[in-house]
């Protein structure tokens, strides 16, 4: 939190958020409910091990491996699974193909359904009321909020994730990135293109 | 319930503004909420849909005015009481003051991966889907006081199915008191943007939602 949230703050005062969690944890842990070690594992594992690189790297392989790509579309849970991605088996997961004439994108109205298991935690502007709200009704001015103008005959495909089943875009590759690494095709995959809201742009290939 | 949570459609909140370089999570307390979740998820006290409706049954104000993560913390201390697993007294006191009660189970470290993949929702038919892809039907013009999945921008409106997904936990039923699975067919169901807002709305603009049987009905 920064100095602007604590006009009068001290270095060691507390929010009322870290005082009512830290008692939650206290209670939890002298009970016998949670091990506090257990609870810096799931931490770690969201911090570290599983995020949107799995996703970036599955879908370089789907622009350079057809066999993976069918694989992909026909069931996306097997398809993660082969790549050994932490979390990748589990099932419900769908992937969408963006083509010349359709653009996906991917909401959930209701509360925050995202493809966690694979893609990590989802950002706060998904979980916004704003991102929420207007996708489903007007995504073109959504998409203009992140700098995105899509032609005006183009498809727009919104998923709203009501039920368990799981969405994440593939999107279209870049022109000019023909003889690419898959290692590099990857880096230009960030997680908004995963959930519709950019595309690939090859200046950001590292 | 037709809470503040069901948002699809609503005006007013501004623009949607991606962070730069975004941390997983901007507080630590933030993290050790989400683990908390999942850790007591682990023990079965209660199910992912009692849940969601433990967050959409916070007072309006109080789920507009909170963060994310802040309504994640206060929907798990709602759960916790109403399971019998902390008292009221003990979150007033900030500390335990009796043992705890026995657990179905518990999350330890090597059970991790397990616990952070995700379960199967699929169950097996109790009967034939009563749909078909490229059936037309019309959401029920319903408004479940419990917790339902059915958004209110679709009901009363006609839409085609898309893809059959087999029979899945019903979550209306599952988030209620009697936490029946009661399995029910899930369908994708895809709307004409014309259907759901209006003539005057972005035509090549199609939305879709899933949708369990009893939320349909065959078009007329």
């Amino acid at each position: 939190m920064s100095d602007h949230d604590h006009p009068h703050g001290h270095g060691s005062e507390l929010s009322e958020m870290q005082l009512r969690v830290r008692a939650l944890e206290t209670i939890l842990v002298e009970k016998g409910y949670v091990d506090p070690a257990t609870l810096d594992a799931i931490i770690e594992t969201y911090e570290h091990k599983i995020g949107p690189h799995n996703g970036a790297r599955a879908i370089a392989k789907a622009w350079t491996d057809p066999e993976f790509r069918r694989q992909l579309f026909d069931d996306a849970s097997k398809a993660f699974a082969t790549l050994g991605v932490p979390g990748g088996g589990a099932g419900h997961l769908i992937a969408l193909e963006n083509t010349p004439q359709r653009h996906n994108m991917v909401v959930c109205t209701l509360c925050s359904c995202y493809p966690s298991a694979t893609l990590g935690l989802p950002p706060v502007w998904y979980k916004s009321s704003a991102y929420r709200s207007r996708t489903v009704s007007e995504p073109r001015s959504v998409l203009r909020d992140f700098g995105v103008e899509l032609s005006t005959d183009m498809e727009i495909r919104v998923w709203d994730s009501t039920a368990e089943i799981r969405y994440m875009v593939v999107p279209m590759r870049p022109n000019g990135t023909d003889d690419w690494s898959e290692e590099k095709l990857a880096s230009i995959v960030n997680r908004d293109c995963m959930i519709g809201t950019r595309l690939p742009d090859p200046r950001d290939a590292r | 319930m037709n809470g503040v949570h069901d948002m699809g459609g609503m005006d007013g909140f501004g623009p949607v503004v991606p962070e730069v370089n975004e941390p997983v999570f901007h507080e630590t307390w933030e993290g050790r909420v989400l683990a908390m979740n999942r850790a007591m998820g682990y023990t079965r006290t209660w199910n992912g849909d009692i849940s969601r409706y433990a967050k959409e049954a916070l007072p309006p104000e109080v789920y507009l005015g909170s963060s994310y993560y802040r309504r994640w913390a206060i929907g798990l201390e709602w759960m916790l009481m109403e399971n019998g697993l902390v008292g009221a007294d003990e979150f007033a006191a900030g500390k335990s003051l009796r043992p705890g009660e026995p657990l179905k189970r518990k999350l330890t470290t090597e059970r991790l991966e397990t616990a952070l993949a995700r379960g199967s929702y699929d169950r097996p038919a109790k009967a034939p889907a009563l749909f078909n892809v490229g059936d037309h039907v019309r959401m029920r013009n319903i408004h479940p006081q419990g917790h339902t999945r059915l958004p209110r921008y679709v009901r009363g409106h006609a839409g085609v199915i898309e893809r059959v997904h087999g029979c899945h936990v019903f979550p209306d039923s599952h988030a209620s008191s009697s936490r029946e699975e009661d399995p029910q067919w899930l369908y994708t169901v895809r709307f004409d943007s014309h259907e759901l807002w209006g003539e005057h709305t972005d035509p090549t603009l199609k939305i879709s939602v899933e949708a369990w049987e009893p939320y349909m009905e065959q078009a007329s």
